[in-house]
């Protein structure tokens, strides 16, 4: 039973641990692999390869990396609330029990019925679906198309893991710890500055983990051991391991992923987060990120069996797995004929080299040495094998062609230098044609490139760019630097690249963007149809737009558009670099802020009150607060209805804590008040109260509420509980920015104070049996006027305003003795039958009394000249929003105007938002409902609507678009109940 | 994010602030002798330039004090900080777009 088990696995070496062996199920079957594994390593040493159908053509796909590169193997990992959609197998660290499935296929990779797309590529390709699916009706293959789109699936249950949001400041950020890393984190922290290094991989040492060199008199892996242990020791250093840098924004801020856990097993642990998003300021910024690959396009190189020089390098050295049997390299550089010898090194056979250049002659002749044929001069052009290569075909110079049989073709078009972050940073990008690479050029922000990730893909000189980089951070940063550079053993002379884009020829497509499908014959097409920019390019033929977002696949594209076009590369340029540079889980963003704390609403004072009496709270404006206290059986719109009924006839008590409370104190208190209300507010009198309007620039009403005066120096405003915040930093702007020699100071004190509304016939007598040290008789306390002392005690400031339509006070106390205060009225209020009123029973008061609530029956183009009030155009100094008022359009009559609405065909209350069918001649709406209730004292609903040309229109029928049909409603003055204000100045 | 260095406060988290848009824009008055045109330059023109921008910020989050600042629309770099009284030292490109 074992003696077959991972039969690709190399019977030594590797950073795998062996004693930890581990079992996993990958579509359906059981595999084992060991801890150090990748999922894709894990597969490999257990001989699968084909891991799952391409996107469009469902063409039979392996791994072609072995890193975030990857474009092929993504699968969907787990199941349940945890399954996660396209995650690149090479990047899954490999733990006991893990699941996954191949994506994009049917029922299986190996046998998929969507491979059927293959046989109609030709009508399948780059721009198909701007050109097909439109007749009859586009709607008619919407359902199809939806099911085909998408690689994995997404669950559909909540995520159930919780994932953290840092923040950090440090004088030195090193992103990536290959080489180059290391040695800028090792200088650095020699300086004592503060330190953050990030590495991707579960381990430090990037290339260092699968090349073999010599640093510092030791194996480059103990020294990448000894950096390790030099910086975990260091006070001042972070170490952040499995942790991408995914963006780099202004300011030299960047945004990290960290990943926690992979196994569901430990993310179900209380308290186990699975993702940390990291944002870091930093001082200075040293880029280390290495350099990625990239392949080169022939026909059928996208079998499985085909993949990077430096995967396979990766997978021989790092992991101990042989990705084949039988292995031929085709490489037009010298850095991955590494990829031949560490074969050679394993006992892997290898068939052939193939490079287009003459191979050089030291890798000539150690090849030949080990039996290895060599075509130099001479490119790959074909490969044979369906689900797994089989066969490759080898053209030379003269065009002579032949077939070898072999199961893994390593492939190397060159390297392209890590420059995502860099590019997003703001600095621009150089293309050397000497390297065939791009490479960072000028800088806009502090930070420095260093070894690969700069175009520097020697290990020697790539140490001391790091090093030299980590001496000028940290002079930067204020603190000075010793030592030397690490030492490596002097490299090889290199043998230069030849840039080979695209080699033409042979039977099959060529691809260029593996996940997408996008072959060479797309971009022709893309440029015989006018679309060669870049930009245009890859949005023709989507390029670089699945989740790889084209790391091996940008450059060979536009390279191979640049020939085509007979433009230079440095001309032709990249895409624009996007954050994030990997695919980030959507749980990162919102962090904490979840359930609950999703939008955490405020709770009034008085909250545990209203629970008491079985309050039903909703969010009003971000406050928790009772809509409706129901009596054991009793509906919502009963309890509403006796709520307001209650108010009418005896007395009813209202928390309005979220009131707007602003102290506006100065010798031009009033001066400044009468620039910012649209009416007058200095020609009160102390102890008296107004209700005001304010404007903004347009003229549009912005918040109402009333104003006491106190003295002629001090003045409190009121504002709406959704406007509190709001009003007193508009306030300020006008303060600070256009009026500063006026001399006043504005203080909130919205949550200092919180309120509590008596309201009804017996009000007067509750604030008088619970004891107040201030007249309370109507002449001694009359309508729209304050009073400050106690009430039951209490320090207390009361209004005598009311937005019910009867006798009201508004007290006012500390909001810590809202409780004490409520206790105190309920018992005063006992004999007169006082219950606590909800908003909803509320609305339904002033609704009948016509008051307008801002934001229901005014919006973004309610002026004040809209609601009645044309006298605020006779007021004779400026105010806000005065200027606006004088348009001809605000003052047209055909502007939507408030008015009431009165049904006339029964007592139902009208719909509230319902349109009114215009007259003859206008177009679009008449108007609208803008608040609608069932009045209880009244029998019959009372409505407000927004109305064209509605001042002039009392008296008129007007059609009212319900449910079902219309309803005919008469156009009536505002106020439905007590119109001239009896029952408020009582 | 940009960094602002807030002038009471120090550097800042641009989360904390608000920015209320190009700043010296003079408020045209008395009403009665304000054009429809001018009233309308007040409130909808704007400058649009590629490059130094002088605006007006807010730390809502923090102080509460409103000042200016000058900040190139393309690089983001920060040009100059200064009080909501004071003249502007950089003055802004006219930018006539594109």
């Amino acid at each position: 039973m074992t003696a077959d088990l991972q039969p690709f696995r190399l019977a030594s070496g590797g950073l795998i641990d062996r004693t930890q062996p581990l079992t996993f199920h990958f579509g359906g079957r059981a595999y084992t692999g060991y801890r150090g594994d990748t999922l894709a390593s894990a597969l490999l040493a257990n001989g699968v390869r084909l891991l799952g159908r391409s996107f469009k053509y469902h063409r039979p796909r392996g791994i072609l990396g072995a890193g975030v590169e990857e474009p092929n193997a993504l699968v969907q990992l787990g199941s349940g609330d945890r399954s996660m959609p396209n995650v690149r197998a090479t990047e899954i660290e490999l733990f006991d029990g893990l699941t996954a499935k191949p994506v994009n296929c049917w029922p299986n990779a190996r046998f998929d019925i969507g491979g059927i797309n293959n046989l109609f590529a030709n009508f399948l390709n780059a721009g198909f679906y701007y050109k097909t699916f439109m007749w009859p009706s586009w709607r008619l293959y919407e359902w199809a198309i939806r099911k085909a789109a998408g690689l994995g699936t997404v669950p559909n249950l909540p995520d159930p893991d919780r994932y953290e949001n840092r923040y950090a400041h440090c004088d030195v950020l090193v992103i990536g710890a290959g080489p180059a890393g290391l040695a800028a984190a090792r200088t650095a922290a020699a300086t004592g500055a503060r330190v953050m290094l990030v590495e991707q991989d579960a381990e430090l040492g990037g290339s260092l983990n699968w090349t073999h060199g010599r640093i510092d008199g030791m194996s480059s892996r103990q020294w990448a051991a000894q950096s390790a242990d030099m910086l975990d020791a260091a006070p001042e250093v972070t170490v952040l391991k499995r942790t991408a840098a995914v963006g780099y924004f202004d300011h030299n801020m960047l945004t990290l992923v960290e990943r926690l856990a992979w196994d569901p097993a430990v993310l179900a642990r209380d308290g186990q987060a699975s993702c940390c998003l990291w944002q870091v300021r930093a001082r200075q910024v040293i880029l280390a990120t290495g350099a990625i690959e990239r392949p080169i396009a022939f026909a059928g190189n996208d079998r499985p069996g085909v993949m990077l020089a430096s995967a396979v390098s990766q997978f021989v050295a790092r992991y101990a797995v042989a990705p084949g049997r039988r292995a031929v390299l085709f490489a037009n550089n010298d850095e991955a004929y590494a990829a031949a010898f560490g074969l050679l090194e394993a006992g892997v056979h290898i068939e052939a080299v193939v490079d287009p250049r003459p191979v050089p002659a030291d890798f000539a002749a150690a090849l030949t040495a080990r039996n290895v044929r060599l075509f130099g001069e001479a490119v790959v052009c074909d490969t044979k094998g369906y689900k797994q290569l089989s066969a490759v075909q080898i053209r030379d110079n003269s065009g002579k062609t032949r077939w070898l049989a072999c199961d893994l073709l390593a492939v190397s078009g060159g390297f392209n230098p890590t420059v995502h972050l860099f590019s997003q940073s703001g600095g621009t990008l150089r293309y050397d044609e000497q390297q065939a690479m791009f490479r960072p050029g000028v800088s806009r922000q502090p930070v420095i490139s260093a070894g690969a990730a700069a175009g520097t893909m020697d290990l020697a000189a790539g140490l001391v760019e790091g090093h030299r980089a980590a001496l000028a951070s940290t002079r930067t940063a204020g603190v000075s630097g010793p030592g030397d550079a690490p030492l490596a053993d002097p490299a090889r002379p290199v043998q230069p690249i030849a840039p080979l884009w695209n080699v033409g020829g042979g039977k099959s497509k060529a691809f260029v963007d593996f996940q997408h499908d996008v072959s060479v014959s797309d971009i022709a097409l893309a440029r015989q149809e006018s679309f060669v920019s870049v930009e245009h390019l890859k949005r023709y033929t989507t390029l670089g737009m699945a989740a790889d977002q084209g790391k091996t696949s940008n450059v060979n594209a536009l390279a191979i558009m640049a020939s085509l076009t007979g433009r230079s590369i440095q001309d032709t340029g990249t895409t624009r670099y996007r954050f994030p540079f990997t695919p980030v889980p959507l749980g990162c963003f919102r962090g904490p802020a979840t359930g609950d704390l999703f939008r955490p609403l405020r709770r009034m004072p008085g909250h545990a009150c209203h629970a008491a009496y079985d309050a039903v709270f909703e969010d009003f404006g971000g406050w928790l607060r009772p809509a409706y206290y129901p009596l054991p059986g009793e509906t919502a719109h009963a309890a509403e209805q006796r709520e307001a009924r209650l108010v009418r006839t005896q007395v009813g008590l209202f928390e309005g804590s979220p009131l707007g409370k602003i102290e506006v104190k100065g010798a031009d208190a009033g001066k400044f008040l009468d620039l910012i209300y649209a009416n007058t507010m200095s020609t009160l009198k102390a102890g008296r109260c107004r209700y005001g309007l304010m404007l903004n620039e347009q003229g549009v009403i912005i918040d109402d509420g009333v104003t006491a005066k106190l003295a002629d120096d001090h003045y409190l405003v009121g504002t709406t509980g959704a406007g509190a915040d709001r009003i007193a930093a508009w306030l300020e702007e006008w303060l600070q920015c256009e009026w500063l020699d006026l001399d006043v100071i504005v203080a909130p004190v919205s949550t200092s104070w919180g309120v509590l509304t008596i309201s009804g016939p017996a009000a007067r007598e509750v604030l008088r049996k619970a004891g107040t040290d201030f007249p309370v008789e109507a002449g001694d306390f009359p309508h729209m006027s304050f009073r400050e002392g106690h009430v039951a005690g209490i320090r207390a400031r009361v209004f005598r305003v009311s937005y019910t339509g009867e006798v009201s006070y508004e007290v006012n106390v500390p909001a810590s003795r809202v409780a004490e205060l409520w206790q105190a009225l309920i018992i005063a209020g006992e004999a007169d039958g006082i219950r606590p009123v909800g908003v909803d029973g509320w609305m339904v008061l002033r609704t009948e009394k016509g008051y307008l609530h801002v934001g229901a029956d005014t919006d973004g183009t309610t002026s004040p000249l809209d609601v009645g009030w044309g006298h605020v155009l006779k007021k004779k100094n400026d105010f806000v929003g005065k200027r606006s008022l004088l348009r001809p359009n605000d003052q047209s009559a055909s502007r939507l105007q408030l008015v009431g609405l009165r049904a006339l065909d029964g007592a139902a209350a009208l719909p509230i938002g319902s349109h009114i069918v215009p007259r003859a001649g206008e177009e679009g709406s008449g108007g609208y409902v803008t608040s609608s209730s069932l009045s209880p004292t009244l029998g019959r609903g009372v409505a407000l609507a927004m109305l064209i040309g509605g001042q002039r229109r009392l008296g008129e029928t007007v059609m009212v678009i319900a449910e079902r049909g219309q309803r005919p409603a008469e156009v009536v003055e505002l106020a439905a109940y007590d119109p001239s204000g009896e029952r408020l100045n009582a | 994010m940009l960094l602002i260095e807030c002038p009471w406060c120090g550097p800042r988290d641009e989360h904390e602030f608000h920015c209320g848009g190009q700043s010296h824009i003079q408020r045209p008055g008395p009403a009665e002798s304000v054009s429809d045109a001018q009233w309308a330059g007040y409130l909808f023109d704007r400058l649009n330039p590629r490059g130094a921008h002088a605006e007006r910020w807010v730390h809502q989050y923090g102080c509460g004090r409103w000042f200016n600042m000058v900040r190139d629309t393309t690089t983001h770099q920060i040009l100059a900080i200064y009080q909501m009284h004071e003249p502007c030292p950089v003055p802004s490109d006219k930018g006539a777009g594109l």
